[in-house]
């Protein structure tokens, strides 16, 4: 069965990057520009992980793993949180919020396809 | 998609993001408390930050960062934007702009400037400017290679069992772990014995199934360094109770300090394995559009890449369609069929689809003027920085959308009057002060559709043009006779002379006038025309009037002697047929027309094209008068006009050779060739040949005699 990803991502270059190692790695790969989107389209995509940028227009990503994580649709679905910044501060925070893990851009694509294994346990 | 096509969307993506980020910029200054547009901003130069680190584009993702730092400030309402601020960000726009460019282009782009704007930008900052200095550092290295140490031989080969304790915590589950799977990756890393402690699973009615009771024990064999261990319960850290120790091999502690907040996740892979990973090296096989199709369902707007060659090539085809139906059209009639009244109706039906496929395909390469103005909004702010001078720039309408080549065209030209405008067209401010105005002068930019046209206007609220200062120049430099009589619009259109103005005497003039030659010319070579009003003490306006598209026009279908010829209509001001009572000889052959009590000189098309004439048209034919910034009004002097209709333009010079009096050629419904003319060109050849007898003082003398 094929491991499929939601990628939230406002930028394109990003969600390309993401794409194309990712499928790349055999995932089923979708992606959403913007929190908003991403959270609607999650019941739909149904994934098997979700990565997400902090950083987005209309939700960020904090307001996703909010959504995801609190309600009464609450889903354990991993979410992976994709930033820039490297700071123990905001890997707390986003996981306080119920981020499962995260990566740390620019990253290379061993490293973001070893991460998704690890969480997902999907075999290439 | 492969590597390179990426890094094309990548800047593809930059140009956008540098459009949001200058709108956002301009908006941030009618607004600056407005945070939605603050954040707009912030997320533009950090998205230009995230794709330039994936290209380790160091220089772009170093300097994107300071900007971003001091915005994120403002973000969180610790810094106040005041007008030194705003001009430091508009700088940074643009510098942020010049490195994407130059890192595209792969050109060398002086960092004298930006180690001067990443000063400014870090002062803002404050003591904080270091550390954040430092994990931007960590972040680079993170890509670059490994940021912590390398296992050393020795670990790497020495087999050792750690012996580990885990227990989640509820907090664990809720954040989507599996530690069936933590266990599966540790199992990766040696041989594995797995003791699952059970003792804490309440009784079956106390059981809470989104609760944590479960713990392990754990023994591994591995030869693997302690932080690819680490690397396996990053994320879990805090939300488990972990204990790692070494139980045998090399002397080690027991690993029950925190974990290392930050490894980098696949820091033990070689170097050129990384390396190997980057995008720009691989080509894995895309999965076409089909699939992509319902993984971006919203969006600002779906759109489609599309190659530009495949759209021209679609454009000229549809040209030959058009051809085609007007060919057919032309057989139809030719048959005299007697009963054709539904044939005709196909046939209009046909030939409204034809357009509207026309009109579709030109539509994809329209693209609205918008990026190309704010372009000149940095043209704005650095002319008025060199001249001491204040302006803003104000733009109407630029949504409007015109043909991409049309809008590549136009940027010099319209760099070149947007400077002007701010050099030679507004006052320093105490001058505006002095007059009663805003200090700050005002640049309008508009764009607008006018019946088949796009109407570009470039104003400024400036004191209007020092005509007297135009004029005695123009005398000066032997432009126009120094006894000559100039309307007010005469004398404005000097400044199209060539000749009229040089660079080296930009500064030293208050008129206009830099190389509006150049810009004349551009604008004509897109089949436009440009024109000045003015008002002294009001400003100035630069008009351009340029199709819709630069592969089909409307034209009218003449005959100029025998042959068959097209004019465009946008040209044509009137047609005149003329009563042989208004027709005046000058000197030995040339002649005027009288239109509405003033002189227009008569060019004769078919002797300025060296046809010989079969038929007499001295005298008789129809006139079309039309208006050029050299000659001013003139009459075109044709045999006939027969029609009225959507020419499609093909190029004479690369299919034939330019000839003069000759924009193009075309091909008309019954196949044949027709020459498209140029009534400036023709005019101004009619005065270069000597054979026009209307130099600029005897039509002046005419008209005011």
């Amino acid at each position: 069965m094929t491991t499929k990803v939601l990628a939230i991502d406002d930028s394109r270059t990003i969600r390309n990057l993401l794409r194309v190692s990712l499928e790349g790695a055999g995932f089923e790969f979708h992606s959403a520009c913007d929190g908003q989107e991403g959270v609607d389209i999650f019941p739909d995509v149904d994934p098997d992980v979700v990565i997400t940028d902090i950083n987005m227009p209309k939700m960020d990503g904090f307001g996703v793993i909010d959504s995801l994580r609190g309600g009464p649709n609450r889903t354990n679905v991993p979410i992976l949180v994709l930033t820039t910044e490297s700071s123990d501060e905001l890997k707390s925070r986003a996981r306080n919020a119920g981020a499962t893990g995260w990566i740390v851009k620019p990253f290379d694509d061993a490293s973001l396809v070893s991460v998704l294994r690890r969480l997902t346990g999907h075999v290439s | 998609m492969s590597g390179n096509s990426i890094r094309d969307t990548f800047f593809e993506e930059c140009e956008e993001l540098l459009e949001a980020l200058v709108e956002g910029l301009s908006q941030m200054e009618q607004a600056p408390d407005d945070m939605e547009v603050v954040n707009a901003v912030f997320r533009s130069v950090h998205s230009i930050k995230g794709g330039a680190g994936a290209f380790a584009l160091d220089r772009l993702v170093s300097f994107a960062h300071s900007f971003e730092t001091v915005m994120d400030k403002v973000r969180d309402r610790d810094l106040a934007v005041d007008e030194k601020l705003m001009s430091l960000f508009h700088r940074a726009g643009d510098h942020l702009s010049d490195l994407v460019e130059s890192a595209r282009d792969e050109t060398h782009l002086d960092d004298e400037a930006e180690s001067g704007l990443i000063g400014e930008l870090d002062s803002y900052l404050g003591d904080e400017a270091a550390a954040e200095e430092f994990s931007f550092d960590a972040v680079t290295l993170d890509f670059d290679g490994p940021a912590i140490e390398l296992p050393s031989e020795d670990d790497s080969s020495a087999m050792r069992v750690f012996d580990i304790r885990f227990e989640p915590s509820r907090a664990l589950y809720e954040n989507g772990h599996e530690p069936l799977l933590i266990l599966d990756a540790l199992a990766d890393l040696g041989e594995l014995t797995v003791e699952a402690d059970i003792s804490r699973i309440p009784e079956f009615d106390a059981f809470d199934p989104a609760d944590a009771f479960l713990s392990w024990h754990m023994r591994l064999a591995s030869s693997e360094p302690e932080t690819t261990l680490h690397e396996v319960f990053e994320f879990v850290e805090g939300l488990c109770d972990l204990d790692i120790s070494v139980t045998t091999g090399p002397e080690e502690g027991p690993l029950t300090a925190p974990l290392d907040p930050e490894p980098s996740t696949g820091t033990e892979e070689p170097i050129a394995e990384i390396e190997a990973a980057e995008p720009q090296d691989e080509d894995p096989p895309y999965e076409g559009p089909p699939r992509e199709r319902r993984k971006e369902p919203r969006g600002p707007k779906p759109t489609l890449r599309v190659d530009l060659d495949r759209v021209d090539r679609l454009i000229n085809t549809v040209g030959e369609l058009i051809i085609n139906q007007a060919m057919i059209s032309q057989r139809i009639e030719e048959l005299d069929l007697p009963t054709v009244a539904h044939l005709t109706n196909e046939l209009e039906a046909y030939k409204l689809l034809a357009r509207d496929i026309q009109e579709g395909v030109m539509a994809i390469r329209a693209q609205p003027v918008k990026p190309l103005f704010q372009r000149m909004s940095r043209i704005v702010r650095e002319a008025s920085d060199a001249t001491g001078k204040k302006a803003k720039m104000v733009t109407v309408g630029d949504s409007t959308e015109v043909d991409k080549t049309v809008i590549e065209r136009l940027a010099d030209p319209l760099t070149h009057m947007v400077r002007n405008a701010v050099d030679h067209g507004l006052e320093k401010p105490d001058g505006r002060d002095s007059a009663g105005k805003d200090p700050v002068g005002t640049i309008r930019l508009s764009a607008s559709h006018r019946s088949g046209s796009v109407l570009i206007e470039i104003s400024d609220d400036g004191a209007g043009l020092n005509r007297e200062r135009i004029l005695a120049k123009a005398i000066e430099k032997g432009l126009v006779p120094p006894d000559v009589e100039l309307s007010d619009p005469e004398i404005d259109n000097l400044l199209f002379l060539p000749g009229f103005s040089t660079a080296g005497e930009v500064s030293a003039l208050s008129g206009r006038g830099v190389g509006m030659d150049v810009v004349k010319n551009a604008v004509h070579a897109l089949g436009g025309r440009v024109s000045i009003t003015s008002t002294p003490g009001k400003g100035t306006t630069f008009a351009i009037v340029l199709p819709l598209t630069l592969a089909v026009m409307d034209g009218f279908v003449i005959s100029v002697a025998d042959q068959t010829m097209v004019i465009p209509i946008s040209s044509i001001l009137e047609t005149i047929r003329p009563n042989p009572r208004d027709i005046h000889v000058v000197g030995t052959d040339s002649q005027v027309v009288s239109v509405r009590g003033s002189y227009v000189p008569i060019v004769d098309v078919a002797d300025n094209l060296g046809l010989s004439r079969h038929d007499d048209t001295a005298g008789a034919g129809i006139l079309l008068l039309v208006s050029t910034e050299l000659q001013g009004l003139t009459a075109l002097r044709v045999t006939a006009i027969h029609d009225q209709r959507q020419v499609v333009i093909k190029s004479l010079e690369s299919n034939y050779a330019a000839i003069r009096g000759v924009s193009a050629a075309t091909i008309l419904g019954d196949g044949k060739i027709a020459l498209i003319l140029d009534p400036e060109e023709l005019i101004n050849l009619a005065h270069a040949s000597g054979n026009d007898p209307f130099a600029q003082h005897s039509r002046m003398e005419l008209r005011h005699g």
